[in-house]
């Protein structure tokens, strides 16, 4: 049966649809065409542009030396057992998802020796990745956060921060959405004192959606001692905080230095909602593994929020994919398997490291002003080089090199770009130095001069 | 003090509570007909042959990876999906009028309808436009549409208690008086929990209503190929509608069908009069879609994609669902064979004359309760059994503990 996919595209044959007395008003006629997100829009310009040196940089995956996404041999393997295990059947799962998934990833932020975890006052979710995860805890928070109140914000958001977020918290009915500061452009790196300014002008109870690591899309983290200063300051304001935790082990190499901010919110008996994804951990994007962990002040709560998540879970999607959930937990519950995953996990991150050195000393190289030290200090799958808009325009428009626009870029897809010649053009006013060497590294630098008009 | 002290316990979902208070039940004579999945005569669940093959296809495939989907799902699966549910050769299909979004499940599928409408249908954020759901129906339809925003859900008349059966006057009466642009969500095939679908000529009457008093059609499509054995035969008021002229949203789960209930396999079809209007009603689901879910899992739609698409495999999985329909079938009609030769009180035709996976007794809560209590089989308080629960093994013990209970409570 030969199948044609013909859902989008294309225009219908009118005469057919007025022979079948089909009304030509549609009742969708005024429902407008959607802005594209800035994401599928870079794509869609990328895939269009003709431009034989094109090369992508803004990609949301982790990469391997062929430039792929790929699973590891282990994980490939336990998808083969999961395939011909008899005792699997296909039943719905909870709307909670797996019940030995929601262990482990929740002992995995946590550590299995946490109060929170010991005292019963833990809620884990399974969840369709980490947009799911956020997707249920903003509703959690709209339905059930100060009931005694009417609460519908404020939540802040870091700027810059994954543009789907603030539509998230919308779309669960959250309309007063606030931004904080976070990078700085002088700097290149977080403007601490500016995002404290922000957060004690922020009112009592809001909630604060924090990046525990790996930044996205800047790749730029507190260090411990400033998340001291901010813990101290939301127990002061009493915020809550919402964690997100995309890439547990792919920033430091470590799943509790990674996890940190969390346990020490946790430690300090705070309430917290986090949002983890393990996509990129296992490779895993398209079987959606994302979990939501909710820590409460008191387990004698615990019974309740657990119910109205399941009610929220009922109307979103009522229960989640098992497949990808199942790997991950056969992983992490087997002890050998989990060490040589973790090992897996180290490499991908010493692989990320090498791609940043290597591109920094080739801007030092090149004499690119300015210093570009942050590169190696920013961590996990992003890196924001400081570029401004115009020069990011520039690079797209002018060399086809896609950055995300705020400068942000995936160094692992400069490993993956495919080779070109060498360009290197000098303008009076602005030098922009492309270099593919035998390495297949892309080096962009741009002088502090005024921009030519484009 | 905890922000979160104040949340109230939910209701438990009922048919999940049934579920747990299956399992702790220590009496070995234990039936469960509550639970809305398919069983074997063994009383377990079944992986569907077909599923079996595809699957080891899939692992030792090489070029398949693990990347995210598109936003709208995997384009094969979106276009297959809609195929068996408007027809090969759908007028719709070749006007290029129809679109689609892989979703979670049928659950997922009504969620980016509902929430595509808020937005969009009858005004801008219109949260007032009723919306009717049959009454019975299946209780998850309220939660969905009422989360999407919808301030107005209603019941439209459906059951008939009396006569166990459609009260057709009294749906085409709520179908007359339901304000203008109204949504209607329909149950496609084998309703839920009924198990009584309109006739052909039934249908072509709802449909006449709908048309001339604008009302939104919303087709409810779990079962198809379940109900009857026939894959065709079961989508047929979906297919009349759509060469009625009608623009609609249908809501395909294959989670009954394929047995993939844990890998979450929906679809939303969407009908319009013309492409473009597909083109700007698809990127607003876009939209919807990247803030519930960002993309939708993989697993479920390539299996399905793959077996729509490959000839043999096709033809192994419509006989795959015809063995559980057909199962479905002879338990109707051996449970109903059994009431009559112990002369139960009552009529029992309705048992085969009802379709797909549910029958609707008839069974009081009080008769139900006994039931539970006195002799461990469990459904749900509306009468509601689920005939996969039936066995050859068990059903001798089914039939005489109906007979007893409707014998002695009233």
């Amino acid at each position: 049966m030969r199948q044609t996919c013909n859902s989008d595209g294309g225009v219908g044959s009118t005469e057919n649809v007025q022979a079948r007395g089909i009304t030509l008003l549609s009742i969708f006629v005024d429902t407008p065409t959607a802005e594209p997100n800035p994401e599928t829009k870079l794509l869609a310009d990328f895939k269009t542009d003709t431009h034989l040196s094109k090369v992508y940089l803004a990609g949301r995956e982790y990469l391997n030396k062929e430039g792929q996404t790929s699973v590891s041999p282990l994980i490939g393997k336990i998808m083969q057992q999961i395939c011909t295990d008899p005792t699997l059947c296909p039943e719905y799962p909870s709307s909670f998802g797996l019940p030995e998934f929601t262990r482990r990833a929740t002992e995995l932020v946590l550590g299995r020796d946490c109060h929170a975890i010991v005292e019963n006052r833990v809620l884990g979710v399974q969840t369709v990745g980490c947009t799911g995860a956020v997707r249920l805890g903003a509703e959690l928070l709209k339905h059930w956060y100060n009931v005694s109140g009417v609460w519908c914000g404020p939540v802040y958001l870091s700027s810059p921060c994954d543009d789907s977020l603030a539509g998230i918290f919308e779309a669960a009915g959250i309309q007063d959405v606030r931004r904080y500061r976070y990078w700085d452009t002088e700097q290149r790196g977080v403007g601490v004192q500016k995002m404290m300014e922000d957060l004690e002008m922020a009112p009592e109870q809001s909630v604060i959606v924090l990046s525990a690591s790996a930044h996205c899309p800047t790749g730029s983290d507190l260090s411990q001692k400033h998340w001291r200063l901010l813990t101290q300051l939301m127990v002061r304001c009493r915020f809550f905080p919402f964690f997100l935790l995309p890439a547990q082990g792919l920033c430091h190499g470590d799943f509790q230095q990674d996890a940190w901010p969390v346990r020490l919110c946790a430690s300090l008996g705070m309430e917290l909602l986090c949002a983890q994804s393990f996509s990129h951990s296992f490779g895993l994007y398209g079987e959606r593994v994302g979990h939501l962990l909710c820590v409460l002040k008191q387990s004698s709560t615990l019974l309740a929020v657990q119910s109205q998540a399941e009610k929220q879970v009922r109307a979103l999607w009522s229960r989640p994919s098992v497949r990808g959930a199942r790997v991950v937990a056969t992983v992490l519950s087997n002890p050998a398997h989990h060490v040589e995953w973790q090992e897996g996990v180290k490499s991908m991150v010493e692989r990320g490291i090498l791609v940043r050195e290597r591109l920094r000393e080739k801007l030092r190289l090149l004499g690119c002003p300015g210093s570009w030290d942050h590169l190696i200090q920013q961590g996990g799958l992003y890196c924001c080089t400081g570029l401004n808009v115009q020069q990011v325009e520039f690079l797209e428009k002018r060399r086809h090199i896609y950055l995300h626009p705020n400068g942000c870029l995936n160094p692992q897809f400069c490993l993956a770009a495919p080779p070109g010649s060498l360009q290197r053009q000098h303008t009076p006013k602005l030098a922009v130095w492309l270099c593919l060497s035998t390495h297949r590294i892309i080096c962009v630098s741009c002088l502090r001069s005024p921009l030519p008009s484009l | 003090m905890s922000l979160f002290g104040e949340v109230p316990q939910a209701t438990p979902v009922a048919v999940f509570k049934l579920s747990n208070d299956f399992k702790e039940d220590p009496n070995p004579m234990k039936v469960n007909l509550g639970v809305g999945a398919y069983r074997t005569d063994e009383g377990q669940p079944w992986v569907l042959p077909v599923v079996k093959k595809v699957e080891k296809l899939i692992v030792a495939d090489n070029r398949l990876n693990h990347e995210y989907l598109p936003i709208l799902g995997l384009p094969e699966f979106r276009s297959s999906a809609s195929k068996i549910a408007l027809g090969e050769d759908s007028p719709a299909i070749q006007e290029n009028r129809v679109g689609a979004v892989q979703c979670l499940g049928g659950t997922g599928a009504l969620k980016m309808g509902a929430e595509f409408l808020r937005r969009w249908y009858n005004g801008n954020n219109n949260m007032k436009t009723p919306v009717y759901v049959s009454a019975p129906t299946w209780e998850n339809h309220n939660s969905v549409f009422a989360n999407a925003g919808f301030k107005d859900v209603r019941p439209y008349k459906y059951w008939d208690t009396e006569k166990r059966g459609l009260d057709l006057a009294g749906f085409l009466g709520d179908l007359e008086t339901a304000p203008k642009h109204s949504i209607f969500v329909l149950h496609a095939c084998a309703h839920n929990p009924t198990g009584t679908d309109p006739t052909h000529v039934e249908w072509m009457q709802v449909a006449e209503v709908m048309k001339r008093r604008k009302l939104f059609v919303f087709f409810d499509s779990a079962y198809q190929g379940f109900a009857s054995g026939c894959l065709d035969k079961d989508a047929w008021a979906v297919r009349y509608f759509v060469t009625q002229g009608f623009e609609m949203f249908c809501a395909q789960s294959f989670s009954k069908n394929f047995g993939l209930y844990n890998e979450r396999v929906g679809n939303l079809t969407i009908v319009a009069c013309d492409a473009d209007n597909v083109r700007r009603v698809l990127s607003q689901m876009e939209q919807i879609v990247r803030v519930t879910w960002s993309n939708p899992p993989s697993q479920g739609a390539r299996l399905v994609a793959i077996t729509l698409n490959t000839a043999e495999l096709f033809a192994e999985w419509k006989d795959n669902v015809k063995t559980m329909a057909d199962r479905v079938l002879l338990m109707r009609a051996s449970l109903q064979a059994k009431l009559q030769a112990l002369g139960t009180p009552g009529t029992w035709d309705h048992i085969t004359q009802q379709i797909g996976m549910f029958s609707f007794t008839g069974l009081n809560p009080k008769q139900v309760e006994y039931m539970i209590k006195k002799r461990s089989i469990y459904l749900m308080a509306s009468g509601r059994i689920n005939m996969c629960g039936l066995t050859t093994k068990n059903i001798d013990y089914v039939a005489k503990s109906i007979h007893e209970t409707v014998v002695n409570v009233q």
